[in-house]
């Protein structure tokens, strides 16, 4: 997946004493076991990007075409690899363009290490060229943030922002980077990764005296709840979480960042939850008496209206971050702590239970849903496609293995909602940031992350248009990402909106599309546009089987709406069937 | 802003942090995306080489204070965090007030109300003369008003700073902090003895 021709190939093998910022920049990050950079350069960050044309064999460099489709494409990197997603841009507006990924990464706990180029330290704060104040426009938005105007401080800064990005719970990370501290040549020992940081505590010493409680308030629960969020797999606890599951016969719904935790099919996985999840996760929310929440942050679209949010339940929270405990949901008992570590010593004090008819009453709700939404989305009668079914067409042919990466919208709700996953790190969307654009980057991304897994990449007609053009980064790196557009020839998800709560007044959300398959043709990638339900398998499977990249536009039904829906400003127990 | 305004009151935070640009940045917005507006902000070195300490006092509830004092505390330069009540703390503001000489030297009862106030001269000019006190809010409000009559020219108040009556302070914690790095970690579980009542079912 090289990208240039040269004719140079040039790796230097063997530590220099002195060399410039920008070589220890790259050294540092294949200390940090970086394979793979996503970036666009730029006059502030050439330095980087000279140092790079020697580094060509060691360390990937993916050109995206707009610097929001790299921090995209690093995120997806992340979330499917588990490791840190690395970002370069230049300064002013490549790093600007920054901003919507850092906050998506920022509420998605998702590792990144963004290296933004600057101008030099001696024209910071007299606007020069291309400068931004970059530091402070990321502050909100990054977990830790740092400057360097001199080369002798990249080392301690990088290993910092690797430590910082990757442990506890894990942010993204912006340094910034003048250009005179990137030629600056200076004597640079051994790189250190820094596993220590004075004022930062990752994780907390675990109290036993808390996990014991909530061991106690489970083995006296008649109905307990599990809802489980993305915590499990950033603490690498599926096994756990597995083990925690079987043993205490809870039933367990996950957020939109926790599925595949439990594979799908699992028994005691009992769906999704929040405004657009399942019908009895929502509703018995409000009727369990012991609610354990792992590694979840009670989002306002999985709690719905708070003042009505499991009132009759006590709440266990299990989570790393100290700030979620107490936030949204007042806790029984907090049991604060990497749930790596909590989880067997709360399976060690649970007693194994099955709590059969409990669990029946999640089955009656299903059996309920089923009925009112999911047979007709799944299965239609009516002529045109819906969402639902290209998602279980897809489930049938590739039996739950992919990696799903989805944009924001309907097609969203429905891939989340339908989608079979078997293991963790398999669906990846934008859940906090809700960011439009986020998939075919991240698509990109995840690919690089995992080229061992098949990527597919479900995006609405509105969202493709918001990065279409990293179709381009596609062409030229030759990276297989199978992108299915999803067209209802609307923003979707505004539109029902607007019909639902709106009188219809259907404001702005009709939106023309170019034709994808010629677009995709433009650069290279195979495409193929299906109406029809007789060619729906068919064309699903020409895009499975085709060697490298697909674009496949399905036309489904304008119309459709996402349910259940928790409308805004209601409870879960006031989930709406139709 | 809150829904139990009669619960709102004044609190203490206290940070201890590393001495590291933009981290007032950092704190100045946890506070601002909340909406919340900061009363007094103050920070200095503290008794320990290179850790800062800012005493930030705010009007709110105790659940929105223990909230943004956790957010505090998770910066990564922050070490720690408390919040007290006015009654748990020791605290001070001071003031300087400059008032015309000439109308100080003509009214001696100036003289005694500033003795009942306990204030200092700090300067004494020919055209005026500034005094300084130092005590609580009402204590220095109070003597505007008192020298308003006599043509009060120019006021100003510092932040408050405070000192926490019933702690060891951060001195033995940091070093315990020091003594154990870059092992296991020192930190305290702030929901640990507050909890006791509520495990029962
Ligand atoms: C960057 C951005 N802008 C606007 C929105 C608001 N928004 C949420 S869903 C949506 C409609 C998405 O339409 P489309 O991509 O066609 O997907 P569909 O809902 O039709 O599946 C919009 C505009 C957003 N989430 N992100």
């Amino acid at each position: 997946m090289l990208t240039q021709d040269k004719t140079t190939q040039l790796a230097p093998e063997t530590a220099r004493q002195t060399m410039s910022g920008a070589e220890m920049t790259l050294r540092a990050l294949l200390a940090e076991g970086v394979d793979t950079v996503f970036g666009y350069p730029g006059g502030a960050i050439i330095p980087i990007y000279d140092a790079l044309y020697d580094f060509e064999r060691q360390l990937n460099h993916v050109l995206v075409r707009h610097e929001q489709g790299g921090i995209h494409a690093a995120q997806g990197y992340a979330r499917a690899s588990g490791k840190v997603g690395v970002v370069f841009a230049t300064s002013g507006p490549g790093a600007t363009n920054l901003v919507t990924g850092l906050a998506d990464a920022q509420i998605d706990s998702t590792p990144l290490v963004c290296i933004t180029g600057q101008v030099f330290a001696h024209l910071l704060g007299t606007d020069a060229f291309q400068e931004t104040d970059i530091i402070n426009i990321t502050t909100p938005v990054t977990k830790w943030n740092f400057q360097v105007t001199e080369a002798s401080q990249l080392p301690e800064a990088l290993a910092k922002a690797f430590y910082l990005a990757r442990s506890g719970r894990p942010g993204p990370v912006l340094i910034d980077i003048t250009k005179n501290a990137q030629l600056q040549q200076f004597d640079f020992p051994e790189y250190q990764p820094c596993n220590h940081i004075r004022s930062y505590r990752p994780a907390p010493i675990v109290r036993p005296e808390y996990v014991e409680a909530a061991a106690t308030l489970i083995n006296q629960a008649k109905r307990p709840f599990v809802l489980w969020g993305q915590g499990v797999t950033l603490g690498q606890a599926e096994e756990e979480f597995r083990a925690f599951i079987e043993k205490s016969g809870i039933p367990a719904a996950w957020t939109i960042l926790g599925a595949g935790v439990l594979p799908t099919s699992h028994p005691l996985n009992v769906g999704m939850l929040g405004m657009h999840g399942n019908y009895g996760p929502n509703v018995l929310t409000n009727e369990c008496d012991v609610l354990i929440a792992i590694g979840m942050r009670f989002d306002d679209r999985v709690t719905g209206r708070l003042d009505k949010y499991a009132k009759q339940a006590q709440v266990i929270h299990l989570d790393i971050d100290p700030t979620e405990i107490d936030k949204n949901v007042a806790t029984t008992v907090p049991v604060w702590g990497d749930c790596k570590e909590t989880l067997p010593m709360l399976t060690a004090l649970i007693e194994a239970k099955t709590h059969p008819e409990w669990r029946r009453r999640f089955e009656q709700y299903r059996a309920e849903e089923v009925a009112a939404v999911i047979q007709d989305e799944l299965f239609p009668t009516s002529d045109e496609l819906t969402m639902g079914e290209v998602i279980q067409q897809l489930n049938e042919l590739t039996r739950g293995e992919a990696i799903v990466v989805t944009d924001v919208g309907q097609h969203q709700m429905v891939a989340c909602r339908y989608a079979r996953f078997n293991h963790a790190r398999s669906n990846i969307t934008s859940g906090g940031l809700g960011t439009m654009g986020f998939a075919l980057p991240a698509a990109i991304g995840a690919k690089f992350g995992r080229p061992d897994r098949p990527v597919v990449a479900i995006i609405g007609d509105g969202g493709i248009q918001m990065t279409i053009q990293e179709l381009g980064t596609i062409m030229q790196t030759g990276v297989e990402v199978k992108i299915i557009i999803l067209n209802n020839q609307f923003l979707g998800m505004v539109r029902q909106w607007q019909e639902l709560f709106h009188e219809r007044r259907y404001s702005f959300v009709n939106i023309a599309s170019p034709d994808y398959v010629t677009v995709a043709s433009g650069y290279s990638i195979a495409g193929r546009r299906v109406a029809e339900r007789h060619e729906l398998q068919s064309s699903l499977r020409e895009m499975l089987q085709h060697p490298g990249s697909f674009l496949l536009e399905v036309m489904v039904t304008r119309e459709n709406n996402i349910f259940p829906m928790v409308p805004q400003g209601c409870s879960v127990s006031e989930i709406r069937l139709r | 802003m809150s829904e139990h305004p009669i619960d709102r009151q004044e609190y203490n935070i206290t940070a201890y942090t590393e001495n590291q640009i933009g981290l007032l940045n950092r704190i100045a917005i946890i506070f601002s995306r909340r909406k919340l507006n900061v009363e007094s902000l103050n920070t200095s070195p503290s008794e320990i080489e290179g850790i800062h300490r800012f005493n930030i006092v705010i009007h709110e509830t105790e659940d929105v204070v223990r909230k943004i004092a956790k957010q505090i505390e998770k910066q990564v330069e922050v070490l720690k965090v408390y919040y007290n009540t006015n009654q748990e703390v020791i605290w001070q503001e001071m003031a300087l007030y400059k008032v015309p000489t000439d109308v100080i030297a003509e009214k001696a009862s100036v003289e005694r109300l500033l003795r009942e106030h306990g204030a200092r001269v700090v300067v004494i000019r020919k055209d005026y003369t500034v005094f300084e006190t130092t005590g609580h809010r009402e204590e220095t409000d109070m003597l505007i008003k008192v020298l308003q009559p006599y043509g009060l020219i120019e006021f100003v108040r510092s932040a408050r700073i405070a000192i926490i009556k019933h702690s060891d302070g951060f001195n033995r914690k940091l070093r315990e902090f020091e003594r154990t790095e870059p092992g296991s970690e020192v930190v305290e579980n702030e929901f640990l003895n507050n909890r006791d009542e509520v495990f029962s079912m």
